[in-house]
C-alpha cells in the first residue's frame, strides 16, 4: 500500500521534473528556431507573422542577398583567417609559456606567474582605448597584424596550460632528459602529444573567443575590406540599409555566423562544458 | 607543489634551464607587455592629457585632473552623459546579477538529478552561452521589435506590449505612474548628482534596458549553471541522504544543506557577474548605441564613443579608468564579504575553494556569449 503510493509519488515527481526541464529547454532554444525560420521568410511575412513556424512563402532570398549585395563572403574569409591565425599561435605560445612556468626552474618564475595572474584581472573593456593607442603607435592599425597579434597571448591561456602540465607526471620527460634531448625537443615531441586534451580545450576556447570577438576588431581596423563577420554583421544590424527592417537578412547572417561555433560545440560539448566549469576551480 | 625537476648536482643544467625558460616565455610575455601593460600606462597618460587623436599622444599637453573633473565635478554634457551611463549600468547590474545567479542555481539543481537524458538539457541550456553577442543581439532586436515575437505572444493574452527598445521610460517611473505619481516632487526634481536629477536617478532601468537585462540572463545563465553544477557535484551524497532520513523536505535540504555548502561558488558567481555586467559593450554597440534618450548608454560604450567618435580621448580614457576603479571596488567588496562569512565554518566547506582567478571572467559574465580566454 504505502510502497505503491511512494512509487507513484516518485513517478509523479520525475514526470514533473521532465516537464520543467522541457519547458525551460523550449525557452532557451525557441529563439534560435525563430531565427532560422525567419531567415527563410519574406520581410512582410516576418513583420506580420513573427511567430509562425512555417514561412509562407518560403524563400532563400535573404541568403542570396547576403552573398550578392553584401560582402558576406569577404567577412567569412577574414573571420576564418584571423580566427585560425590567432588560435594556432595562441595554442603554441601559451603552451610554451605554460610549460616553462610549470616545469623549468629559473629565477623570476614566481614573479612572472604572479604578474600573469594579476594581468588576468584587468577588465577587457577598459583596454579598448589603450590597445588602440598601442596598435597605432606600432604602425599596425588597420592591418591583419593589428587584428591578430594583440589577441594572441592571453594570461588565461597560459594559466590553463600551466595547470595542465603540472597535472601530468614528469617521469617521461626525465628519461628523455637523461637521453640528452634538448628542452625544446622534449616540449615538442614528448610533452605536447601528452597535453592533447588541454591543447584541444584551449583550441576550442580560443576559436570560439576569436570567432565571436567584436570590440577588438572595431578598434584595430577601419577598412571595410578588413571586416570580420562580427563587425560586418554588426554594421548590417545598425546601418540603415535601404528600406524596411530587413530582419530576414540580418537573421540569415546571424544564423550563418553561428554555424561554425555550433558545430564545434556539438562535437566537443562535453569537453567545452567541463572546461568552462573546470577553469574556475583552479 | 611542483616536483623538483633538475637536481642540484649540475649547475650547468640550471643555467640551461633558465635560458630556455625565458626563451619559452619571451613571446607570450612580450605580447602581454606590449598589448596589456604598456597600453595601460599610455592610456593613463592620455587620461591626464588633452590629446585629440591627432599625432602622437606623447606630444599632447598635460592637463592634470581636468578630464576627471569634467566627469565628476563640472556640470556639463560630459558629466550628465557620464552620470546617465552610470545610472543605466547600475540598474542593469542590480537586476542582472541576482537574477542570473538565481536562474543559474535553479538550472544547476534541476540538471543535477540522476534522471535520464539530463545531459541533453544541460547542452540546451548552455548553448546560448557559446554563440556570438552580435548574433544574439540581432535575434533579440527581432524578438523585441514592436511587431516582434514577444509582443505577438503578449497579444494572445490581451496585453499590448511596449515598443521595447524604443521606450525610454524608466521601469520604476512606469510603476509609480500606475499609482498616479507621474510628476517628481520638487525635492527630487531639483537635486542633482553627476548631472542627473535625483528623480532620474530613481527611474529604474528603461524599458529598452530591460531587453538587455533579459538578454544577459538568457546568455549567461548557462555558463554559471556549469559552475554551480561543478559545486553541487562535489557535495557528498551521504549528507543529503542523512538529511532525507531525518525527514527534511526538498526545500529545507536545499536551503540548509546545499546553499551553505556551495556558498563559495555563489560568491564566485556574484563576483564574476559584477565584473562582467559593468562591462557591457558589444550588445549596446550592435543594438542601440545608447538610444533611446541615452537610457541604454553604458560607461564602456560612452568611453568608446567619446574617444573614437567625439575625439575627446582624454575624457574617454578617464571614463575607462573610473570604470576600472568601479570594477576593482566591487571585486574587493565581494572578496571581503566572502572572507568574513567563510571564516568560521571552514571545516564544513565541502564545495570547491575560492578560485585564484578566472580566465576571462569579463566575457563570460558580461552577458556576452562566447566566453574564452
Amino acid at each position: 500500500m504505502n510502497d505503491a503510493s511512494a512509487v507513484r509519488r516518485r513517478r509523479l515527481r520525475t514526470g514533473l521534473s521532465y516537464g520543467v526541464l522541457v519547458a525551460i529547454a523550449v525557452v532557451f532554444l525557441f529563439p534560435f528556431v525563430i531565427a532560422v525560420v525567419t531567415s527563410f521568410k519574406t520581410e512582410p511575412d516576418a513583420t506580420a507573422n513573427p511567430l509562425t513556424l512555417i514561412p509562407s512563402p518560403f524563400t532563400t532570398e535573404a541568403y542570396s542577398q547576403l552573398f550578392k549585395d553584401q560582402d558576406f563572403l569577404l567577412w567569412v574569409k577574414n573571420s576564418v583567417f584571423v580566427t585560425l591565425s590567432v588560435t594556432f599561435l595562441r595554442v603554441f605560445l601559451d603552451s610554451l609559456a605554460g610549460y616553462a612556468l610549470a616545469r623549468l626552474r629559473f629565477r623570476g618564475r614566481a614573479a612572472v606567474f604572479t604578474t600573469i595572474v594579476a594581468v588576468m584581472a584587468v577588465p577587457g573593456v577598459v583596454l579598448l582605448i589603450p590597445k588602440f593607442l598601442m596598435i597605432r603607435q606600432l604602425g599596425i592599425y588597420d592591418t591583419y597584424q593589428g587584428m591578430i597579434i594583440p589577441l594572441i597571448s592571453t594570461a588565461a591561456g597560459i594559466f590553463i596550460m600551466k595547470n595542465f602540465f603540472e597535472s601530468i607526471p614528469v617521469s617521461v620527460e626525465e628519461s628523455a632528459r637523461i637521453d640528452g634531448a634538448s628542452l625544446f625537443r622534449i616540449y615538442w615531441s614528448i610533452v605536447l602529444p601528452m597535453a592533447w586534451p588541454a591543447l584541444i580545450t584551449l583550441f576550442i576556447l580560443s576559436f570560439q573567443g576569436s570567432w565571436n570577438e567584436l570590440a577588438h576588431f572595431i578598434i584595430s581596423a577601419q577598412s571595410t575590406s578588413l571586416n570580420t563577420l562580427t563587425k560586418g554583421v554588426a554594421q548590417l544590424a545598425s546601418g540603415q540599409l535601404g528600406s524596411g527592417n530587413r530582419y530576414p537578412l540580418k537573421l540569415a547572417a546571424s544564423v550563418l555566423m553561428t554555424i561554425p561555433v555550433a558545430i564545434l560545440f556539438f562535437i566537443f560539448q562535453r569537453r567545452i562544458m567541463n572546461a568552462s566549469a573546470g577553469a574556475v576551480k583552479e | 607543489m611542483l616536483k623538483r625537476f633538475a637536481r642540484r648536482r649540475d649547475p650547468g643544467i640550471r643555467g640551461h634551464q633558465a635560458a630556455a625558460g625565458w626563451l619559452f616565455l619571451a613571446p607570450a610575455i612580450v605580447l602581454l607587455g606590449l598589448f596589456l601593460v604598456l597600453p595601460i600606462a599610455m592610456a593613463l597618460w592620455v587620461s591626464f592629457s588633452d590629446w585629440n587623436g591627432n599625432g602622437s599622444p606623447r606630444h599632447a599637453h598635460f592637463v592634470g585632473l581636468e578630464n576627471y573633473r569634467h566627469l565628476l565635478t563640472q556640470p556639463g554634457l560630459d558629466q550628465s552623459n557620464f552620470g546617465t551611463s552610470l545610472r543605466n549600468n547600475f540598474y542593469y547590474v542590480l537586476l542582472v546579477v541576482p537574477i542570473q545567479t538565481a536562474v543559474a542555481l535553479f538550472l544547476a539543481v534541476l540538471v543535477n538529478r540522476g534522471i535520464k537524458a539530463v545531459g541533453s538539457f544541460r547542452t540546451a541550456y548552455y548553448f546560448p552561452s557559446v554563440t556570438s553577442s552580435v548574433a544574439i543581439t540581432i535575434l533579440f532586436l527581432f524578438l523585441f521589435s514592436p511587431t516582434g515575437v514577444i509582443n505577438e505572444l503578449l497579444s494572445y493574452f490581451g496585453v499590448t506590449g511596449p515598443s521595447w527598445l524604443y521606450d525610454p521610460r524608466g521601469l520604476f517611473h512606469v510603476i509609480l505612474a500606475q499609482f498616479g505619481v507621474d510628476q517628481p516632487p520638487a525635492s527630487l526634481a531639483n537635486g542633482m548628482f553627476l548631472g542627473v536629477s535625483y528623480w532620474d536617478w530613481l527611474s529604474g532601468p528603461s524599458i529598452a534596458m530591460c531587453v538587455f537585462i533579459v538578454m544577459a540572463v538568457f546568455t549567461t545563465s548557462g555558463t554559471f549553471m556549469l559552475l554551480f553544477l561543478a559545486a553541487l557535484q562535489s557535495i557528498d551524497d551521504s549528507v543529503n541522504e542523512a538529511a532525507a532520513l531525518d525527514g527534511a523536505t526538498e526545500w529545507r535540504k536545499f536551503r540548509y544543506i546545499t546553499v551553505p555548502m556551495i556558498r563559495p561558488m555563489i560568491f564566485t558567481v556574484v563576483t564574476l557577474g559584477l565584473i562582467g555586467t559593468w562591462q557591457i559593450f558589444d550588445q549596446i554597440y550592435v543594438g542601440t548605441k545608447g538610444s533611446p534618450s541615452n537610457t541604454t548608454l553604458t560607461p564602456a560604450f560612452l568611453s568608446f564613443n567619446t574617444s573614437f567618435n567625439g575625439s575627446e580621448w582624454g575624457v574617454g580614457a578617464a571614463i575607462a579608468f573610473i570604470l576600472f576603479a568601479i570594477i576593482v571596488f566591487f571585486t574587493i567588496v565581494t572578496r571581503l564579504v566572502t572572507r568574513n562569512t567563510d571564516r568560521v565554518p571552514r571545516r564544513r566547506r565541502f564545495g570547491p575553494t575560492q578560485p585564484l582567478g578566472f580566465p576571462d571572467a569579463s566575457r563570460i559574465a558580461s552577458g556576452e556569449p562566447g566566453s574564452a580566454p
